[in-house]
């Protein structure tokens, strides 16, 4: 079957590929006269040789299942591009590392002098009820002062071409190592168009990575052993954690392999005995982390892994309690914090963002839950979430109780009018809404991936982009044009 | 090396190296029930007493027809021993260890584990068994290979080698054990042309016919056989050859000198032994004490290397040290 892109609907929402009219966007053009040419039968031919390819190099993600325990699935990639023009990704990256930079001040700063408080930019009660504020962490000063040292940003576009920054991810995000399987794959479908575009490249992120990881070891270390914590097989994000760990060369270790000595020393159980540990890039989330300084009940922690920290015996990546600043709350507050500490005006906007935290803002909120988004500031994932437009009034009158009851945990934002691309839906070609998740590493500088991971909703109209809900995902072209 | 880790390199080998002995005795013993007379012909029983499961198929109330028996060997995923179930072991294990195997070596398997799945029952029936177990025998090699040729010299090829060895020695006394016992030569026999048609077929399931001709330069005879598959040094199935490529490969690794001891001494007691001169009865004993021994090494390696109590050592000037086992 032919593509015209002429007749494809993306109206009424902004169109990543294609413009109102059936034109190719900056970037796009021959991306898009190459799908024309293909014809969507010989699309859907290449579909199914990148699913044979997924399912064989084994690129997967764990489901839970609560009958059966969990289920490895293959990774669902949808072969159709996502392209941005360079000129404006490279707009974005300053965008995006502006903001680390300002992140990570902002955490170094709540766990010292709190100038930020005591200028009363940021309310001091705000944080004093915020769940992921760590009082073990206070006073203590990570090597380069970083705490976030792994994040992952998630954008959106809006209806008129706006890219938003929707949430900052800085506890334990996911996703990079499908960004770059996602490649190695479409490089198989598509060689002839990585032959005649200029495709900027992805693979330099576990180098990246792993130097950042050196960097921030104990000083005086040669050769600093680096490992990455896992909570196991059974969790979701396992396979991407093996990847990390073998594409950087590190063992890949569980908390059982780790144990603490009085002189508060990090080591791995081996062959040979045991070794020390310098480094951790730790998937563990801070409450698992060590059954000593959090939950007594964690079996996936290490004992005494918090103490070998605060001594400055071993580095974690990212640091305990960098969670503060992966707040929804606080999420608001970003645009204020590059203001304050940088002394600069933010590059990437925020979603349009009401505090139901204050008493104004929240009447606000509570009048208008029909067309607004209600979100819950800690959870992550789309849980717990309010969808104004599509929810009854019996589920509006029991989200306004939940709102009243505890206004801190809530902020509110008018709905994203979220971009679409084109992506193959049963032998056609239909649009269908995206967001992106760039990764931003920060050590001795900050770097941001090329691109980032695209998810996309397969069902018409959804808006859900997770991979454990029909989420697909898409490779991600950073294309530069007029070569 | 992590100890964890060690652990699952070594099961990795052992799981694969099962896998491709199951498919030779499936394959051998199909071929020995073409050359033997039906009321001669051993059936399809040994198959399941040589890989340990007789309980677990009695307790199936299964009969002992081909077509059973082989989807219980190949394709019974509840059967911890079937050839599916090590697969499935064998790809989840290359999954917790894909950060220390290159990506081939992981695609393999899984490539394997998705071909085994989708074939089996090409191993049910005659008309497609011999083309299966040919992939899963060649698909098993190529992973030898691809160790050999891809994967450098350090602990994790080590300890697959040591692995693939000690599984290695286990199958091929098992098989001379079970073989033996039910076609040793009693004198004045009538049969015994047939006879030699088994050892033929014990020799081909572990690809040893034509390396027994070169090296012994002799026809096949029990006695000869037996001796050949326990105690020749150079022939890579041999229970002896496999013991000392365990002592190379625990050459190179740390604390072995306990482990290496008791394997000289395995090795010496197998080569020195008579074989031609033992009854069956006593070559059912030394076997029996063979694979005992085999599971005692097992069990010291695992206390070496996987699993034994470990003292973590204070850096500081204290003599005191703490348990951590």
């Amino acid at each position: 079957m032919a593509i015209r892109w002429s007749q494809y609907p993306a109206a009424p929402h902004y169109d990543e590929l294609i413009a109102p009219g059936g034109l190719a966007r900056a970037g796009a053009e021959t991306v898009a006269r190459h799908l024309e040419q293909l014809g969507s039968l010989e699309l859907s031919v290449r579909q199914k040789a990148a699913e044979a390819a997924v399912k064989g190099m084994g690129i997967t993600f764990t489901v839970y299942h609560e009958e059966g325990g969990s289920i490895d699935r293959a990774w669902p990639l949808d072969i159709i591009p996502r392209v941005i023009e360079a000129s404006e990704w490279r707009l974005i990256e300053a965008g995006l590392r502006q903001r680390a930079r300002a992140l990570n001040m902002f955490i170094d700063d709540i766990y010292h002098a709190q100038r930020i408080v005591n200028d009363g930019v940021f309310p001091r009660q705000y944080l004093l009820e915020s769940a992921n504020f760590r009082s073990q962490c206070v006073g203590i000063s990570p090597p380069l002062g970083v705490w976030a040292h792994v994040c992952g940003s998630d954008l959106v576009r809006g209806g008129d071409g706006t890219m938003y920054v929707l949430e900052d991810n800085l506890r334990v995000p996911s996703g990079v190592s499908y960004m770059l399987e996602n490649r190695q794959v479409i490089k198989r479908v598509f060689p002839e168009l990585f032959a005649e575009t200029n495709i900027l490249p992805v693979d330099d992120y576990p180098s990246q990575l792993y130097d950042m990881l050196r960097a921030i070891a104990p000083p005086g270390i040669e050769h600093p052993e680096v490992v990455v914590l896992t909570p196991g097989i059974y969790n979701s994000a396992y396979f991407e954690h093996a990847y990390l760990a073998q594409q950087m060369g590190c063992e890949l270790v569980e908390g059982r392999d780790l144990a603490v000595d009085d002189d508060d020393c990090v080591f791995m159980r081996t062959i040979d005995g045991w070794s020390r540990v310098h480094v951790i890039y730790r998937r563990i989330d801070d409450l698992f982390l060590d059954p000593e300084a959090f939950r007594a009940d964690s079996t996936l922690g290490v004992p005494g892994l918090l103490r070998a920290w605060r001594a400055g015996k071993v580095a974690l990546a990212n640091a305990p309690g960098a969670g503060v600043a992966d707040d929804k709350l606080v999420y608001t507050f970003v645009p204020d914090m590059i203001r304050y500490y940088l002394s600069e005006e933010p590059l990437l906007p925020n979603v349009p963002s009401y505090l139901c935290a204050d008493p104004q803002q929240c009447e606000f909120v509570l009048a208008n839950l029909a067309t607004l988004v209600v979100k819950p500031t800690n959870e992550s994932g789309g849980y717990g979430m309010l969808m104004g437009p599509k929810s009854t009034e019996e589920e509006r009158r029991q989200f306004a109780e939940l709102v009243r009851a505890n206004p801190r945990n809530y902020i509110a934002q008018p709905v994203v009018q979220i971009s679409t691309t084109p992506t193959l839906i049963d032998q056609e070609v239909e649009p269908r809404h995206v967001d992106l998740r760039p990764f931003i590493l920060s050590g001795s500088d900050v770097q941001v991936t090329t691109g980032g991971l695209t998810r996309v909703a397969m069902r018409k109209g959804s808006l859900v982009v997770n991979s454990s809900q029909g989420g697909g995902s898409k490779d991600t072209w950073i294309v530069e044009s007029g070569h | 090396m992590l100890s964890r880790v060690a652990d699952n390199v070594f099961w990795l080998a052992r799981y694969m190296e099962r896998v491709e002995n199951l498919a030779r005795l499936v394959e051998v013993n199909g071929s020995l029930m073409l050359d033997l007379p039906r009321d001669m012909a051993p059936g399809w029983q040994p198959l399941i007493t040589i890989t340990g499961a007789g309980q677990l198929f009695a307790a199936q109330g299964y009969d002992t027809a081909e077509a059973t028996v082989v989807r219980f060997v190949v394709a019974d995923a509840k059967n911890p021993g079937s050839m599916v179930s090590s697969l499935a072991h064998a790809r989840e294990i290359a999954r917790t260890i894909r950060d220390i195997l290159p990506r081939e070596v992981w695609e393999h398997i899984n490539g394997l584990f998705l071909y085994v799945n989708d074939h089996a029952a090409d191993a049910i029936s005659r008309g497609t068994r011999h083309a299966f177990l040919k992939h899963v025998i060649l698909a098993t090699q190529t992973l030898t290979g691809m160790l050999e040729g891809i994967v450098s010299e350090g602990p994790a090829l080590w300890f697959m080698a040591l692995g693939r060895n000690m599984e290695r020695a286990d199958m091929t006394s098992r098989i001379v054990d079970v073989r033996a016992v039910a076609m040793l030569p009693v004198h004045g026999s009538p049969l015994r042309p047939f006879a030699t048609i088994q050892w033929m077929s014990v020799l081909r399931s572990l690809s040893g016919y034509h390396m027994y001709r070169l090296k012994t330069r002799q026809r096949v005879y029990p006695a000869g056989v037996v001796s050949y598959l326990l105690a020749d040094e150079d022939f890579p199935r041999a229970c002896v050859c496999c013991l000392q490529r365990a002592e190379d490969a625990l050459q190179r690794l740390p604390n072995s000198r306990m482990l290496l001891r008791r394997l000289q001494r395995l090795r010496r007691v197998v080569t020195r032994t008579p074989f031609e001169k033992l009854s069956p009865d006593a070559l059912h004993g030394f076997i029996d004490r063979l694979q005992l021994a085999l599971a005692h090494t097992n069990d010291d390696i695992a206390r070496t290397y996987f699993r034994g109590e470990l003292t973590l050592q204070r850096r500081a000037a204290s003599t005191q040290s703490q348990s951590l086992g």
